[in-house]
């Protein structure tokens, strides 16, 4: 009997186990340094804020491994020999694979700020990250932190601290706030947002230095614009990598993550990568090579499962969605939104009158196709916009059918009347909305 | 704010001391004027005492009378005492007209006993009381079973014995219909009656000082949360960390008090009396000068805590329409339905009904009480009975096939609007594993099975009651009583399961144990939920991050994560519809809805999760 071996407990390793068990009989090993069980991240802060406790985050009970016969491991792997296909663990230990599948996650980033290492400074990625807040924000008094890189585990992070009534400043490199993705409208209700629930925003400052104190503990910053702040706390958001140090200067190829091909296979025989430490050597058409993103690696996942029990399947994505929350502002995004119009692109924005709440659509000038959307504050279906984006629906027919997108409790109010009005104004058009229909939304299933 | 809301905490927490206190306050005496309030002082029985004059002349030969107690557990150890001693003596004066005499013994055994064998019959009776048919009844129907083919005895000792057991039990049931029998009901009014003092004189001072003081306090640890929590969004935090929500030992103080609570309302109301003075004068509004019972001061302190946790709702999820109405309607619901009307009506002389509890929830719908009350207060009152029934077997099913039960569980229900109210801090308590789902459903089916077979003894015996009063033994099916069967559904299902563990163990099982674990009503409207349904919570696509709060939030105990993450519709017979695991979603994820289930799209897991063009492609092919 085949043995796969799967290092990583994440989204992604923890997908690749169910299906290949779903589709054989192989024995299957999934080897953690974290935690014990698979758990969702994503959740993390709020364990931190109390929401919930940390074994609510974890998808499965723990009878589920054993009854689908899924072998846990708690270990770290130190070195891979990929010619006898052996791995060998820190301490003693080995485990021979046929296949191995490298599912190793992310780490934060650390761009050799002078202080990076001191203590109470850290990022936050993982459960250990986890229970290092709680320590760093309870066993010792922080009066003010700071946290560095406006993004999403940075806008996490802030409202982790502030749910603790700690005061946080937030150093953003760019001039908005998660500039690279989001377009100007949107990053600025963010940050007005941010603002209102206390946040002292930065724009255009960088971490310069993080100064210590007699204990080797944090207790100032220096920012880029030469301010000195003091703080007892700093977060160190700029981004993730892969986490594949014990992994460099060995026969596997890679370069910032682990070079895969469209079937997710390494240079290595018989050794594949997916999630956040896999780099495509061909991207997806318009993704990055690499996929930071949860569903992502659940796909990932799910490919990869195909391949080692037979079926060689080339990952492929469909259209581009994602989501998050920025504090009390929920975003989803269906399609291709960038952060600046691309060539033939142009678009149509709405925004609430209180400016929590907006609507970016954007779509092809000359052929009028939808191209992507941008939401905050009202939820929408993902089937709808999907089908939307499969049948290269125009803007005009998305407007028209725009009440069949909204995804809102029941009794919200709802501005689709709002919206389709203006852009009839902006675009000469004479939309007008059709009553949401079940058929159409459930119809071609 | 922060201050308002210390101080707020510090009022409530005096208030509730005044509360339990008041238990500890005043006197009890029981005076001849008090007896004269309570019981009859018009019909001599049987050219003897009227009633109230029976147990005042108990009284006095037990030195009761004008006795001051310090305390009601005292006072209410002698009642059983009083008012067996009382029910005894109205025995006796029927005992020469309507009893079997000594003399009369005598003649039966000097007929029964032949020669050192025991040689009892029908005949024997017959022959004793040849002048008195209603005697001979009285005695063949007890005793029957002394004389029939299997029954006989060896020695004259044995029979004797059993004879002189059942001659007991007749002459100490002669003038039953006068007695005061010593049950919770009589203890309740008697010490209810005989309680004085502080509480008993200021009744308006207390009300303020116990309800006044703790709806104050609420409302100011409450009402800053709408500045203090930030702005409007989902604000769970600290849930985990705080004792009184997560099973630390103030919500076991709340568990402790709750079960005190609802075991003294349900089985030693007599000990809580001035609890009830307390609310005379609001019951007063209705009546005037009421006396109120423990079921007004329960419904009172229901109803209070419902508006006052329901203001609590409003801040809480002032985001989120949903929730507002919702909370309305169960405010509504209960305000107007269960607790206004079911005082109004009685004062059109209709029965007393809350109008929206529908059987089986409603479990004694059709006991022969409350059909008689029903038939017995005009068309009106016939109308209100058929609308019970219409309620059950037409509204629901076809309210259920459109919304889902979550019309009734929580928009509707009394259970639901406290557990939605109340409750809302403890959804998070209920459990959540597999094992618990398995044991869940069979306890459900259990008690919805005992709920009909209950209602179908129940039910026959009202048939009799109204068809056929003459008839013997109308309660009887199967050998079984239709009482005993009623007896043990009320304690065990609904004082018990509904009201002890129910509500008491809200702290430490979560808001909704009954509504998951024992309602019938719930199990009857599951099952057309879970067929033959436009409800369901869709889940949006493969935007599902399995963070879990939806799992942690479900107060019915669903893993609804699990079906989220896979793309699944949630369609389960135990869902109520609360809302909150979609408010709770931080990814917009879930969504209650009533759609058509076209193509099985209601339930069916998709075979690929939105997303994975390359998978849905290839098993497409």
């Amino acid at each position: 009997m085949e043995h796969v071996v799967i290092i990583g407990n994440g989204i992604s390793g923890v997908t690749a186990a169910r299906h290949i068990r779903k589709l054989s009989n192989k024995r299957i090993t999934i080897i953690s340094a974290e935690t014990d069980y698979f758990f969702s991240r994503t959740a993390l802060m709020y364990v931190y804020m109390g929401h919930m406790k940390f074994e609510h985050t974890q998808p499965y009970e723990n009878w589920f491994w054993e009854k689908n016969r899924i072998e846990l491991k708690s270990g770290f792997v130190e070195k891979v020999d990929y010619d006898s296909k052996v791995l060998s663990f820190s301490g003693r230990g080995k485990i021979t694979y046929d296949q191995l599948i490298l599912a190793v996650g992310s780490k934060s980033n650390k761009f050799g700020w002078p202080g990076q290492d001191l203590k109470g400074v850290q990022g936050l990625y993982s459960k250990q990250d986890l229970d290092l807040m709680e320590e760093n924000t309870t066993e010792h008094k922080v009066e003010r932190a700071v946290i560095v890189g406006g993004g999403l585990i940075g806008v996490e992070m802030a409202e982790m601290l502030h749910s603790r009534n700690i005061p946080v400043s937030f150093f953003v490199r760019e001039d908005k706030f998660w500039g690279n993705v989001l377009p100007l409208k949107e990053a600025d209700i963010i940050g007005k947002h941010l603002e209102s629930r206390g946040i002292d925003l930065r724009f255009n400052t960088e971490l310069k230095e993080i100064i210590s104190d007699e204990n080797g503990r944090v207790k100032a910053v220096v920012s880029s614009n030469g301010e000195e702040l003091a703080c007892q706390f700093v977060g160190l958001t700029a981004g993730v990598s892969p986490n594949i140090d014990f992994l460099k200067e060995t026969d596997l190829e890679t370069e910032e993550g682990i070079v895969v091909n469209q079937f997710l296979e390494t240079n290595q025989p018989d050794v594949y990568s997916i999630g956040d430490c896999a780099q495509f050597s061909k991207p997806v058409a318009g993704r990055n090579n690499l996929e930071q993103v949860w569903y992502t690696g659940r796909i990932m996942g799910e490919t990869v499962a195909q391949t080692i029990c037979g079926n060689k399947l080339a990952y492929k994505p469909g259209h581009w969605f994602n989501s998050a929350k920025f504090f009390d502002i929920e975003y989803q995004t269906y399609g291709w939104v960038h952060s600046k119009l691309q060539e033939g692109e142009t678009n149509f924005y709405w925004e609430h009158k209180d400016g929590e709440m907006c609507m970016h659509f954007v779509f092809d000038k000359a052929s009028r196709k939808f191209l992507g959307l941008n939401t905050f504050g009202i939820r929408i279906r993902h089937e709808v916009m999907n089908r939307h984006l499969d049948a290269d629906s125009t803007i005009d027919k998305v407007m028209e059918q725009l009440k069949d997108a909204n995804f809102d409790p029941e009794f919200y109010r709802l501005y689709e009347d709002e919206i389709v009005a203006k852009f009839n104004v902006e675009q000469g058009t004479k939309i007008s909305v059709k009553k949401r229909s079940w058929k159409r939304i459930l119809g071609a299933r | 704010m922060k201050n308002i809301r210390n101080i707020g905490l510090v009022v409530f927490l005096i208030g509730f001391a005044v509360f339990i206190a008041s238990l500890f306050v005043g006197t009890y005496k029981i005076s001849e004027d008090k007896l004269k309030s309570l019981y009859d002082t018009t019909e001599k029985i049987d050219k003897g005492d009227t009633i109230a004059a029976s147990i005042k002349k108990a009284a006095i030969e037990l030195e009761l009378l004008d006795k001051e107690f310090s305390n009601q557990f005292a006072f209410s150890s002698e009642i059983s005492n009083l008012l067996n001693n009382s029910n005894a003596s109205i025995s006796e004066s029927f005992a020469e007209k309507d009893g079997i005499t000594a003399i009369e013994v005598e003649a039966i055994y000097d007929l029964a006993i032949v020669n050192g064998k025991v040689a009892y019959s029908k005949d024997v009776v017959i022959a004793v009381f040849s002048d008195n048919v209603k005697k001979q009844k009285l005695l063949i129907d007890n005793t029957s079973w002394m004389f029939n083919e299997s029954k006989s005895y060896d020695k004259v000792d044995d029979f004797k014995k059993d004879f002189e057991n059942k001659l007991k039990g007749i002459n100490g049931k002669l003038g039953e219909k006068y007695f005061v029998w010593d049950n919770k009901y009589s203890r309740f009014d008697l010490v209810k009656a005989a309680s004085n003092g502080p509480i008993t004189d200021n009744k308006g001072l207390f009300l303020f000082l116990t309800f006044g003081l703790c709806i104050i306090g609420a409302l100011m640890y409450i009402l800053p949360g709408a500045i203090l929590m930030g702005g409007p969004g989902i604000k769970n935090n600290g849930v985990y960390h705080d004792a009184a929500t997560s099973r630390g030992w103030i919500g076991i103080l709340a568990f402790v008090f709750l079960l005190f609570f609802y075991i003294l309302l349900y089985f030693y109301p007599w000990l809580i009396v001035n609890w009830t003075s307390i609310v005379d004068p609001f019951k007063g509004l209705f009546i005037e000068g009421a006396s109120a019972s423990q079921w007004f001061l329960y419904g009172t302190l229901y109803t209070v805590s419902m508006c006052v946790m329901g203001i609590r709702m409003f801040i809480k999820y002032r985001h989120n329409r949903y929730q507002i109405v919702r909370t309305t309607s169960v405010l509504f619901f209960q305000i107007i339905f269960a607790f206004l009307l079911v005082e109004i009506l009685p004062l059109f002389d209709l029965p007393a009904m809350d109008l929206k509890n529908a059987w089986p929830l409603d479990y004694d719908m059709f006991f022969d009480w409350n059909v008689n009350s029903h038939f017995d207060s005009g068309t009106v009152g016939i109308f209100m009975f058929v609308w019970g029934i219409v309620l059950s077997v037409i509204v629901i099913p076809v309210m259920v096939y459109f919304y889902g039960k979550r019309w009734y569980c929580s928009w509707v229900c009394g259970c639901g609007g406290l557990a939605e109210t109340l409750g809302d801090p403890y959804r998070q308590l209920s459990d959540k594993r597999l094992i618990t789902w398995k044991i869940e459903r069979w306890m459900i089916y259990s008690v919805f099975l005992f709920a009909i077979i209950m209602t179908i003894f129940a039910g026959y015996h009202s048939y009799n009651e109204v068809n056929y009063p003459e008839m013997s033994s109308k309660d009887v099916l199967f050998g079984m009583s239709a009482y005993n069967i009623r007896e043990w559904y009320g304690f065990l299902i609904g004082s018990i399961f509904a009201g002890v563990i129910g509500t008491g163990f809200y702290p430490i099982l979560g808001n909704r144990a009954w509504c998951r674990f024992g309602c019938p009503l719930a199990a009857y409207m599951g099952i057309v939920q879970r067929f033959k349904s436009k409800f369901r919570i869709t889940t949006n696509g493969g935007q599902c991050i399995s963070c879990g709060n939806c799992s942690t939030y479900c107060e019915q105990g669903i893993d609804v994560r699990a079906y989220a993450q896979k793309g699944q519709n949630i369609v389960r017979s135990s869902c109520v519809g609360c809302g909150v695991c979609s408010a709770v979603c931080p990814r917009g994820v879930l969504n209650l809805e009533n759609a058509p289930n076209t193509n099985g799209s209601r339930m069916e897991a998709p075979e690929v999760i939105l997303g994975n063009e390359g998978l849905k492609e290839f098993l497409n092919k």
